[in-house]
């Protein structure tokens, strides 16, 4: 079996534990760097401090430490948590639709999330109800509502099981609702702030409070996703060569897609709309570790945390004290990042 | 997915046209206490206007304005025009005002949006004269072709600005007097108020929350001189690195300056307020929060700058004068 999968056969630990690594970097570097001037010494022995059994003087004052452990740490595991999620999300998308180009909104996720966001933002008094942060849980419900609907139109209307017209019903669905979002919004536009703001994608201004809402859904899909990469391998030869396989190739991929849809709906919740991260990150894992799902679906996770944990370090420090929209600095950063690596490696099909 | 460029020149454009049309979202009539401001006075029939003073040409943001007769149907497409119209006795030639202008009470109210103009609705009003405050979708140039003339005033960027805009539009009503009066008095209450407020020993510092992204205004916009008439100091300033007024803070920045006082302009709108803000991640810890030094601004009056900004000002020397006591 493993020798009608599509790649040659790499060691699959070196990369792993080397983007792992990345990984640690970056968040070190953004907890280190922000608006704020903290002292790196006292930092790194404030964050030591917070390990079980561990009690050390950090020589922070209330403030510094209130910034570092309220602002900066929910920040940077945000961005750890979208990045990781959007392009695991995206390398899901794109085994499923066997596209290059499929992104982790093509089902409507982002005008759901979008739809969601705005009512609540226009209708709703406040932040939260009952504790529980209402812009996030709106845009969840929102991209979970968007691709269920884009799902329920696209399967009943074919039975072949095939993913043409799934596109297609996710297309008018994203469409649809993404006039509705034009409407609410045209009709209530001392709002528009708030809610550009929004759809722009944002890191700021997340706390423990968001972090924890998603976390159980956030886990859930991960771990269904990177479970479901050798099977996606085994349906890359077609769907009858997987059914004589024995794999049900419907059936994963209603699996993989609503693993993804969670995943997408839990980083939008946390932070908008962030654009580039799902859909680029699966293609440059690719070019290193080649096409086989079982690697690209980790290292997507890894590499796609470890980018926006260091796009969102330029976001802040670039015009710090000001900000700059994560979203404009993603497409910004990564598009001329994406050019040179795509120039200098060689061409991997999805 | 939409372009992201696209959606952020968007979104400049429209920031820019909200500072313009102030957030009025309040269905509620607020209680007229003024003080007497000559906006309380908004009732507005007043005298006549003055047939003898036209045809008059007046400014129009920069432009000339010719209105040959004195005008009996006004529509006015913004909230600060609106209340400058009313409180320099102009009211009883107003015929409509938009969906945003909500004070004085007894303004003609309508469905049209100053925001997306429509121009046939607005010709509907058969008006011989239209005020706004921002050339939204090319509205002036549409209704000049409809020979209706357009005074223009946009955001004031002082308070000078602003009595300009009273004189302009007591010229083009046939209101001289009165608006010169009224920006008299004006000149005089704020004068007055901020002589008799307390300076605090040491210059209090401050930040103006436009809404809970921490998108605010610094120093050189109209609000920032409200604050410094009192000589507040904006801890947003070195923010702006693109000079538009109006940044957005990191919220790191916002906790590290610790600012005494925080003013809220999205308390309605925004449903914010010295509660909501304490939950904020981190701002438990700020001296305002736990001093008492969050002011909740009305929402309405903090985006204008009509003759109300009487009743701003005073709001923030109430401020000033109980952070000042805490302090010293």
């Amino acid at each position: 079996m493993r020798d009608l999968l599509p790649t040659r056969r790499r060691p699959a630990l070196p990369p792993l534990l080397c983007a792992g690594g990345l990984l640690v970097g970056a968040v070190v570097l953004g907890l280190i760097v922000g608006a704020a001037d903290l002292p790196v010494r006292g930092v790194c022995l404030a964050l030591l401090d917070e390990l079980p059994f561990v009690h050390l003087d950090h020589g922070l004052t209330p403030v510094q430490y209130a910034v570092l452990m309220d602002l900066r740490l929910p920040r940077v595991l945000a961005a750890v948590t979208v990045g990781g999620l959007l392009a695991l999300a995206g390398a899901g998308y794109q085994g499923v639709f066997r596209n290059p180009l499929a992104d982790p909104y093509l089902l409507g996720a982002a005008s759901g999330a979008g739809l969601g966001a705005t009512l609540v933002i226009v209708y709703a008094h406040g932040d939260s109800v009952g504790g529980v942060p209402v812009v996030p849980l709106a845009s969840f419900v929102g991209a979970m509502g968007g691709v269920l609907l884009a799902y329920a139109i696209g399967a009943t209307s074919n039975r072949s099981g095939g993913t043409a017209n799934l596109v297609l019903a996710g297309v008018a669905v994203a469409q649809f609702l993404a006039a509705a979002q034009t409407y609410v919004q045209s009709a209530n536009t001392d709002e528009l702030r708030r809610i550009y703001s929004w759809l722009f994608g944002r890191l700021s201004g997340i706390g423990w409070a968001d972090l924890r809402m998603v976390l159980p859904y956030a886990l859930l899909s991960t771990v269904v996703l990177v479970l479901h990469g050798r099977l996606l391998d085994v349906m890359s030869v077609g769907d009858e060569e997987a059914a004589g396989l024995g794999v049900r190739a419907g059936r994963v991929r209603l699996v993989v897609l609503l693993a993804a849809s969670l995943a997408t709906a839990s980083a939008v919740a946390i932070s908008g709309l962030i654009g580039f991260v799902g859909i680029v990150v699966p293609h440059l894992v690719r070019r290193f570790v080649g096409g086989s799902y079982r690697r690209v679906l980790p290292m997507s996770l890894l590499c796609g945390a470890t980018f926006l944990v260091l796009t969102d370090v330029l976001a802040r420090t670039l015009t710090a004290p000001g900000e700059l929209p994560i979203g404009v600095v993603t497409a910004f950063v990564g598009a001329p990042f994406f050019v040179l690596v795509l120039r200098g490696t060689r061409k991997v099909d999805v | 997915m939409r372009s992201v460029p696209l959606l952020r020149s968007a979104a400049v454009l429209l920031f820019g046209a909200l500072v313009l049309t102030g957030c009025g979202d309040s269905d509620d009539s607020k209680d007229d206490k003024t003080q007497g401001t000559p906006a309380a006075s908004g009732a507005g029939t007043g005298s006549g206007p003055d047939a003898k003073a036209f045809p008059v040409t007046v400014d129009s943001g920069g432009a000339k304005v010719t209105i040959p007769a004195a005008p009996k149907k006004i529509v006015s497409l913004a909230p600060t025009a609106t209340e400058m119209l009313y409180a320099i006795g102009a009211g009883g030639q107003v015929t409509a005002v938009d969906d945003q202008s909500n004070f004085p009470a007894n303004a003609p109210k309508t469905k049209l949006s100053g925001f997306k103009p429509n121009v046939e609705a607005i010709s509907n009003y058969t008006p011989d004269l239209v005020v706004t405050t921002d050339d939204a979708d090319g509205v002036v140039a549409a209704l000049n072709k409809l020979r209706i003339p357009v005074v223009l005033t946009p955001a004031a960027k002082t308070f000078d600005d602003s009595y300009a805009q009273l004189n302009t539009l007591g010229a083009a009503t046939g209101h001289s007097r009165e608006a010169g009066e009224v920006a008299t008095k004006m000149r005089a209450d704020i004068a007055a108020v901020v002589a008799a407020t307390p300076k605090p020993a040491k210059p209090l510092t401050y930040f103006h929350e436009l809404d809970n992204t921490l998108f605010t205004s610094t120093s050189k916009t109209f609000i920032g001189q409200v604050y410094a008439q009192f000589g507040l100091k904006n801890i947003a300033d070195e923010a702006d690195k693109s000079g538009s007024g109006y940044p957005q803070l990191s919220a790191e920045a916002l906790v590290q300056a610790d600012p005494d006082l925080i003013f809220l302009a999205d308390a309605k709108g925004g449903g914010q307020s010295a509660e909501t803000v304490a939950k904020r991640p981190g701002w438990d810890r700020l001296k305002a929060v736990r001093g008492g030094g969050v002011v909740a601004l009305d929402d309405d009056i903090a985006s204008r700058w009509g003759p109300r900004v009487v009743e701003l000002v005073r709001a923030v020397a109430d401020a000033v004068t109980k952070a000042g006591a805490a302090k010293s």
